[in-house]
């Protein structure tokens, strides 16, 4: 497919051989093993695996929240490894979008304010036409006034959602958005987060280990003991089904004979 | 249950750390003053125990010490050679020496100065050699030798060491009588048995350099020390003595005098302590708000646990006694840690009362077991009962909230507190204003009258509202916390606006925080009103009543030689010289049975000039004041129903006695006492003349700063007195006002620091519990200079709101309490100034409470916060 097409699309965002490792010794945990991937611009990407599979960590590491211990990070063009404290903070101000599973929203503030708060914090002024959009798309603005402890924990999800969205981020990392939501609330946020990629033009890695949030991804990278074992182009839920009971069947197999990461 | 607990303690070390401190705090104050308070009482009971002998000879009509102690100067009487000698002869009495005592002499040190003194007695005497009642002697030698020569002299070390002098070197003393300088040769150095001076001044002469300096020369004391015969009782060797003792003379015995002197410096070592242990009180109960709140804190943080073990089987009481015992072991290491600083801080205290002069000795500066009994019992029940509403609270979290995702219990009503809290409140303020209206003359049955001072009335309501605003400090704030978050959020976007809300977030939390500062602001903002308000007072008083050009004054309100005066009517520039002289007489019948029943009272001698210097409000009569009249204030003709034309009687020191008539009932001043006579009447009661003070009138068309000049030339050698004009004399006054002033800012300064450590204290724990929260703003952008700032701007909200609310407290009852002693206080001042810069202060006590946070939270790892559950 040509949306896989490496020569055809803008890198967003970059990973060249990541190494992760926690503890030292016998405790030495290999969280990330040798990862190298192009995240590619104006798509919708899916990192799954199953748990321990270092897929968080990739995802950490990518958003500039995390340091790998070896290996090389691009965003937007920009290496982090050689980036101050400073520097990593408006980085993730300005070209970095985040949604987390929980604890998405400063309680104190409401839903506007709460989306506005990167541009605030940078001391900005939204775009007008932009922000009008993303409510839009988000469909809150009956909301907008809102402290979040009187919204649904769909409705803060979608907050979280417009919040990555409204500073035009490079890149809009997703962890578990849907990981505390009903299939109802699941699906009208994965909705939104398609129709950002689509309408938007806008670039968004999810991490997930829920096949059904994955099949809205225009491709999916599969993870397995910190390294990247596979991936596919807009797969179905079923393929994605099948796919992980491979993995899991081999992780399995291997475990006795692996090598102890 | 009991492992639990201590669990709990040793995983919160740092949370409990700080809590502690606050107890520690309290303690440690609270131990320090007490040992200090004991620490002096040791001291002047040793000088007295250690310095009183068996027995002694002295006037029998010991009115005033201060001048029955000067002899020969033609004042009160004294013992022949003889007297000592019949006392000699008896058997009861191994021993007899003569006492020459005498006042009104100073040391200069080696630049010419006078040498400060702490206000403690200079106590001039002759070196006898006579034991103590415990037979042991009265003074110690430190160094050299004692006096033999008459131009010899022993100093005590303090005074030595301040002065400058070493063993062998010349000494300069001032005279009061006669010469005016004499020079003598240091022979060494000595302290009072026991050691330490508490701050007087000892100067230790030979009998005859005693007697060459008191009583001009000639061989006469002034009382006699008695030494008792082995196996004679103190009641023994007195009796016999008094057979032989002349008249006018009394023999009593060493325990009588030492009962007197404690009687006299008990009273004045009461007032220190009590003073002292105010502030310890005021202490204690800021460091159990910041209890009270942190424990809250940790359990509402630790609900979640204390769920489970409910769910798991604990009971309710289980639950509460566990936290109370947490409380008890908190408190236990507190108040060892507390009292072990007491005792270093009693040495602190110590040390500052000697830089001011106020000699303890460092080895009666120990922890008593009641000092030791007593901080601990402060301590372990001022935690106890902080902890136990907390600890109640505990015991009522439902084992579902367990289960709950929510830990964060529901806000509840606070309606009924707010609304007890408002009624405790008008109660108070109602109290506050009694004193307005009229003070209400109330008897209950029982015959308990209730107080009838204004002063108290307003402290009373002023307690009772400043604890009542710090109950429902939650409700009073929030006006003050939405201003507030309206400033930040105007001066800092974003991250003021998140501050303001989070300290929006729990107003209660933020309310009792805010407390313990309030308080401290509080209090020390009524005093900054009421010592403005007395300094006002007393430049209206100066204003008023200050008439001369200029007035010649000691600065200790030590009498000087007249040779002063006599040469400044020389002065060119000079047109009058008023003097005035104070000395004492007793009142109406003299009672020799019980000379403490006797009614002394201070008189001024005045000269011919007093009228043309000063206007005196005269009431009946006139204010010409002849000899053989007196003038006499309202207040003194109210209490003695004396009448103008009344002739009074008046006993004085030497014995003899007056019967002036009242010429003029005058209003008081600050020159004139309850009783004003001529001075010329005091010379014929033998009262020995010299100057208290001296107003100045200048000549028409005198230069006041040439005068002033060489008025100042002419008193240079004698640093004794101070020439003075209006705004000088009004400065030196209220210099010491602002001594005080100071003094208490620096006692409240310890509320302070314990509010701070309360503010460290709710900041620390609500970033742990926010830490998500943190990670998440870190994570979409916020730079650590912003968190820090954030945090701060939160630690300087909290902090102001104390100060508000403490400011308006302070600044409401420093009025009522002005108003309530309006007759000595006679104008309001609201020092602006002052208070503008304790809420500067406030907002650098916020920043400095929330560095140790913000770099706290500031090092959180991203990941980890947000990874945080």
């Amino acid at each position: 497919m040509s949306l896989t097409d490496p020569a055809q699309r803008e890198i967003a965002a970059q990973a060249i051989d990541l190494h992760k490792t926690y503890g030292k010794g016998a405790a030495e945990v290999r969280a990330l093993d040798g990862v190298s991937v192009d995240l590619y611009a104006g798509q919708f990407t899916a990192i799954m695996g199953p748990s321990g599979s270092g897929k968080s960590t990739l995802m950490h590491c990518l958003a500039a929240l995390d340091k790998p211990t070896t290996g090389e990070v691009i965003v937007g063009g920009r290496k982090l490894g050689k980036l101050r404290d400073r520097r990593l903070t408006s980085l993730r101000r300005d070209k970095i979008g985040f949604v987390f599973q929980a604890f998405n929203l400063v309680p104190t503030l409401t839903a506007q304010e709460n989306i506005l708060l990167p541009l605030s914090l940078a001391r900005k002024k939204p775009d007008p036409g932009w922000f009008d959009q993303v409510i839009d798309t988000v469909g809150l603005r009956p909301r907008l006034s809102h402290k979040p402890s009187e919204l649904s924990g769909g409705q803060q999800q979608r907050v979280a959602c417009a919040r990555a969205l409204v500073s035009k981020p490079d890149i809009v990392f997703a962890d578990e958005p849907t990981g505390n939501l009903d299939s109802t609330s699941a699906a009208q946020v994965l909705d939104f987060l398609r129709h950002s990629v689509d309408d938007l033009g806008q670039t968004i890695v999810m991490v997930s280990h829920d096949p059904v949030a994955a099949s809205y991804c225009d491709r999916v990278i599969f993870l397995a003991d910190g390294r990247i074992v596979d991936e596919l182009a807009k797969p179905s839920r079923e393929e994605i089904l099948a796919h992980m009971a491979d993995l899991q069947a081999r992780a399995m197999g291997l475990a006795p004979i692996g090598d102890g990461a | 249950m009991l492992r639990l607990t201590l669990r709990n303690l040793a995983a919160h070390k740092v949370r409990l750390l700080m809590s502690t401190l606050a107890i520690v705090l309290g303690v440690a104050f609270l131990a320090g003053v007490l040992t200090f308070s004991h620490g002096l009482d040791r001291t002047f009971s040793g000088i007295i125990n250690g310095s009183t002998p068996d027995g002694q000879v002295r006037p029998t009509n010991s009115a005033s010490s201060a001048e029955a102690s000067r002899p020969g100067a033609g004042g009160a009487a004294t013992l022949e050679p003889e007297a000592i000698e019949r006392l000699r002869t008896l058997p009861e009495v191994a021993r007899a020496d003569g006492v020459v005592q005498g006042a009104g002499l100073y040391v200069l040190d080696t630049d010419d100065k006078l040498v400060s003194s702490s206000g403690a007695p200079t106590l001039a005497f002759n070196h006898t050699g006579t034991p103590n009642l415990l037979g042991e002697p009265s003074l110690e030698l430190i160094e050299g030798s004692w006096p033999t020569g008459e131009k010899e002299l022993v100093l005590d070390e303090a005074t030595a060491e301040k002065a400058g002098y070493r063993v062998g070197d010349s000494v300069t003393l001032i005279a009061p009588q006669g010469e005016t300088r004499r020079k003598v040769t240091l022979t060494g150095t000595a302290s009072f048995n026991g050691g330490g001076t508490a701050g007087a001044q000892l100067l230790i002469f030979s009998t005859a350099g005693a007697q060459s300096l008191f009583t001009e020369g000639k061989d006469v004391y002034s009382g006699i020390s008695l030494t008792a015969a082995p196996g004679v009782s103190q009641k023994e060797l007195v009796a016999a003595a008094n057979t032989v003792v002349p008249k006018g003379f009394e023999a009593v015995t060493g325990d009588k005098m030492v009962e007197e002197s404690e009687d006299a410096i008990g009273e004045f070592l009461d007032v220190i302590s009590v003073f002292l242990i105010v502030f310890a009180v005021i202490a204690v109960i800021v460091g159990a708000f910041i209890i009270v709140n942190t424990f809250s804190i940790l359990i509402a943080q630790r609900s979640r646990q204390l769920a489970l073990l409910r769910a798991l089987g604990a009971s309710r009481r289980q639950v509460t006694t566990s936290v109370l015992f947490e409380a008890l072991v908190m408190s236990l290491v507190a108040a060892t840690i507390g009292v072990l600083a007491g005792w270093g801080l009693a040495h602190a205290l110590a040390a500052a009362f000697r830089q001011a002069g106020l000699e303890i000795a460092s080895d009666v500066l120990v922890l008593t077991p009641r000092t030791i009994w007593i901080s601990y019992a402060v301590g372990v029940l001022v935690t106890l009962a902080a902890a136990l509403l907390p600890s109640r609270r505990a015991g009522k979290v439902p084992p579902v909230a367990a289960m709950r995702e929510d830990t964060q219990p529901p806000a509840r009503s606070t309606i009924l507190r707010t609304s007890v809290g408002l009624v405790l409140l008008a109660a108070g303020l109602a109290i506050a204003a009694v004193p307005r209206i009229g003070v209400p003359e109330i008897s209950l049955p029982g015959g308990f009258d209730v107080p009838t001072s204004p002063a108290l009335w307003v402290g009373v309501g002023a307690g009772i509202s400043i604890l009542s605003v710090a109950w429902i400090s939650a409700f009073l704030g929030r006006p003050v916390l939405a201003a507030l978050r309206t400033v930040s959020g105007a001066l800092f976007g974003m991250t003021g606006k998140l501050a303001g809300q989070n300290a929006m977030r729990d107003p209660r939390r933020t309310g009792a925080t805010a407390s313990a500062l309030m308080i401290g602001l509080a209090l020390v903002s009524l005093i900054g009103v009421l010592a403005a308000s007395m300094n006002a007072s007393i430049s209206d008083v100066v204003e008023e009543q200050f008439k001369p050009d200029l007035v010649v004054q000691s600065p200790t309100f030590t009498p000087f030689p007249t040779s002063i005066g006599d040469e400044m009517e020389k002065v060119e520039g000079v047109a009058t010289v008023s003097r005035s002289q104070i000395a004492q007489a007793v009142v109406g019948e003299v009672d020799l049975q019980n000379p403490k029943k006797n009614e002394v009272a201070f008189l001024f001698g005045v000269d011919e000039h007093l009228s043309q210097v000063y206007d005196l409000d005269v009431l009946e009569g006139s204010e010409d004041l002849k000899p053989g009249q007196v003038l006499v204030t309202d207040e003194a003709a109210k209490e003695h129903d004396w009448r103008l034309g009344d002739r009074i009687d008046l006993t004085f020191v030497s014995g003899r006695q007056q019967h002036p008539q009242i010429s003029g009932i005058i209003a008081r001043t600050q020159v004139t006492g309850d009783i004003t006579m001529r001075i010329e009447d005091l010379v014929t009661a033998k009262v020995p003349r010299e100057d208290a003070s001296l107003s100045i009138m200048l000549a028409r068309g005198a230069d006041p700063a040439v005068v002033h000049e060489r008025l100042d030339k002419l008193v240079e050698d004698r640093p004794v007195v101070a020439v003075q004009d209006k705004d000088e004399f009004a400065e030196s006054i209220k210099g010491q006002v602002n001594q005080l002033l100071y003094m208490i800012y620096g006692l409240l300064a310890l509320a302070i620091v314990i509010a701070v450590i309360g503010i460290v204290n709710t900041l620390g724990l609500s970033v742990i519990e926010r830490t998500r929260e943190i990670g998440l703003l870190r994570a979409i952008g916020l730079s650590r200079g912003q968190l820090r700032r954030m945090i701060t701007l939160e630690s300087v909200t909290i902090a102001v709101l104390g100060a508000v609310l403490g400011l308006v407290l302070g600044v409401l009852f420093g009025v009522l309490l002005r108003d309530a002693l309006r007759e000595d206080l006679t104008s309001l001042w609201v020092p602006l100034d002052q208070l503008a810069v304790f809420l500067a202060i406030a907002v650098v006590v916020g920043v400095l409470a929330a560095l140790l946070p913000a770099i706290r939270a500031g090092r959180e790892d991203v990941l980890k916060a947000i990874a945080s559950e």
